[in-house]
């Protein structure tokens, strides 16, 4: 930041600053980019979504249909199906930027690169995870979860796939450069996200259990927060090593 | 010293075990064209790369009016322009939504400024049809648009002319003329032969040490 303070400090720049553009344009620019890009290629939204329900209904049909192991199951159930479509759709995060170089112009752009990063961590959130807590309740009652313990349920994943989201922005970033980076992001990142999953099923079990869930929640929230603050960051570094190769 | 924009002190860059080049020293003033030569393979794109601050595994320095540009990022990508052999057009967006991000990480610049160049490059009435469906010299004329508009200061264009037909490179060779003359700073690499007068080139491929 210091640097952008002494280049407006800076007297000598003969470029008027009206020209220059400002940080939020940038990522107003970003984001719209983004959006237009994701739903000209609807398909890719929904593949993650319809992953997602399948592999809940595979439960009851694979395992065994009766109410009292699907309850017991269905905060697991949910939080790893979650899990793992988030996944699904994390390869195509910097993938198309990098390959027709859009990255590179990303990368050398004025404005701090983890807020570009942390725009396009929104937008990718905001198009599988958000649709995703959106199915949930109706995938939880058909997992038995009792209606009480579903707002729970909605809460801790509403806190848990911005983080996973996040994480994986680090894991997309770091294989961007490679064929076969879908296979790779997964094995990185997702041991990474076991104390969220942990947390996340935690909630939902203590709440079942009638148990005060206010310290599980407490927890998700500080990881959360660790994750928004930190991992554009790695992110942002790990796609400069990327775009240099 | 005072009027280069550019500096770069004794460049040295090893890849894959093959030294590229070894203790390269050049500025580039305001208005200079510096055009890179080489055969294939002699490290151009990677100086391009090293110049722009792309790619770090290099040794020596690299100056924007007299700082490291490593100490002066915002300032030096604020005034530079690099368009390099991957032409960052995407192609699910039309050629004006491609401009519009490309300038929009720059400069503000208007609506009727972007048709504007997009007519120039040749590519009036493509305006709103999805960029796969162009052909490869037009995807490029989409990202040689932005010659039109940028205000860099330092312009790094790796192999610009690439499926751009005959009546196109010289029409872009007159621009980069006219912004030459107006204070622009240029390095670019090409196979082409310019008839730009007052070239200054720079050939790579054969190690020299200063």
């Amino acid at each position: 930041m210091s640097d952008s303070l002494i280049s407006t400090l800076d007297e000598g720049r003969s470029e008027p600053d009206h020209l220059r553009q400002d940080l939020w344009s940038v990522l107003k620019g970003m984001l719209a980019r983004e959006f237009l890009i994701a739903l000209r290629r609807r398909q890719e939204l929904v593949n993650p979504l319809v992953f997602f329900v399948i592999v809940i209904v595979l439960f009851p049909l694979g395992v065994s249909p009766d109410p009292g192991f699907l309850k017991a199951a269905s905060a697991g159930v949910v939080w790893v199906a979650a899990l793992l479509a988030t996944m699904l759709s994390l390869d195509r995060l910097f993938q198309g930027d990098y390959e027709d170089g859009a990255l590179e112009q990303t990368v050398l752009c004025a404005q701090p690169l983890y807020l570009l990063v942390l725009t396009k961590n929104l937008v990718h959130w905001s198009l599988t995870g958000l649709p995703l807590i959106v199915l949930s309740p109706f995938l939880a009652v058909m997992m038995n979860l009792e209606s009480e313990h579903i707002p729970v349920m909605i809460l801790t994943l509403v806190i848990g796939t911005p983080v996973i989201s996040l994480m994986g922005g680090i894991g997309a970033a770091l294989t961007v450069s490679l064929r076969s980076g879908g296979v790779l992001i997964s094995l990185l990142v997702l041991p990474l996200t076991i104390p969220v999953l942990i947390f996340g099923t935690g909630t939902i079990q203590a709440s079942i259990d009638g148990l005060p869930i206010g310290g599980h929640l407490a927890i998700m929230g500080a990881m959360l927060a660790l994750a928004l603050t930190l991992s554009p960051f790695a992110t942002s570094a790990a796609l400069k090593m990327s775009v240099s190769n | 010293m005072s009027d280069s924009l550019l500096a770069a002190e004794r460049i040295s860059c090893e890849r894959d075990d093959r030294l590229l080049f070894a203790n390269l020293s050049f500025d580039v003033k305001a208005g200079d064209v510096l055009q890179l030569e080489g055969p294939n393979g002699a490290g151009k794109t990677t100086l391009l790369r090293i110049l722009s601050g792309l790619f770090h595994s290099y040794d020596g320095k690299i100056l924007w009016r007299g700082e490291n540009i490593q100490r002066c990022r915002a300032e030096f990508e604020s005034d530079l322009l690099f368009l390099g052999h991957k032409s960052a057009v995407t192609a699910t967006l039309t050629p004006l939504e491609n401009l519009r991000f490309l300038m929009g990480l720059h400069q503000q610049v208007g609506e009727s400024e972007l048709l504007l160049a997009l007519e120039k490059v040749g590519l009036a009435g493509y305006e709103y049809v999805p960029c796969r469906n162009l052909s490869a010299g037009q995807h490029r004329r989409v990202a040689l648009a932005r010659l039109y508009l940028s205000k860099a200061r330092f312009w790094v264009l790796d192999e610009i002319f690439t499926a751009i037909d005959k009546a196109g490179v010289a029409q872009f060779e007159a621009l980069l003329a006219d912004k030459a003359k107006s204070g622009v700073a240029i390095v670019l690499t090409t196979h082409h032969q310019l008839a730009m007068q007052s070239v200054r080139k720079l050939t790579l491929g054969q190690v020299s040490y200063v």
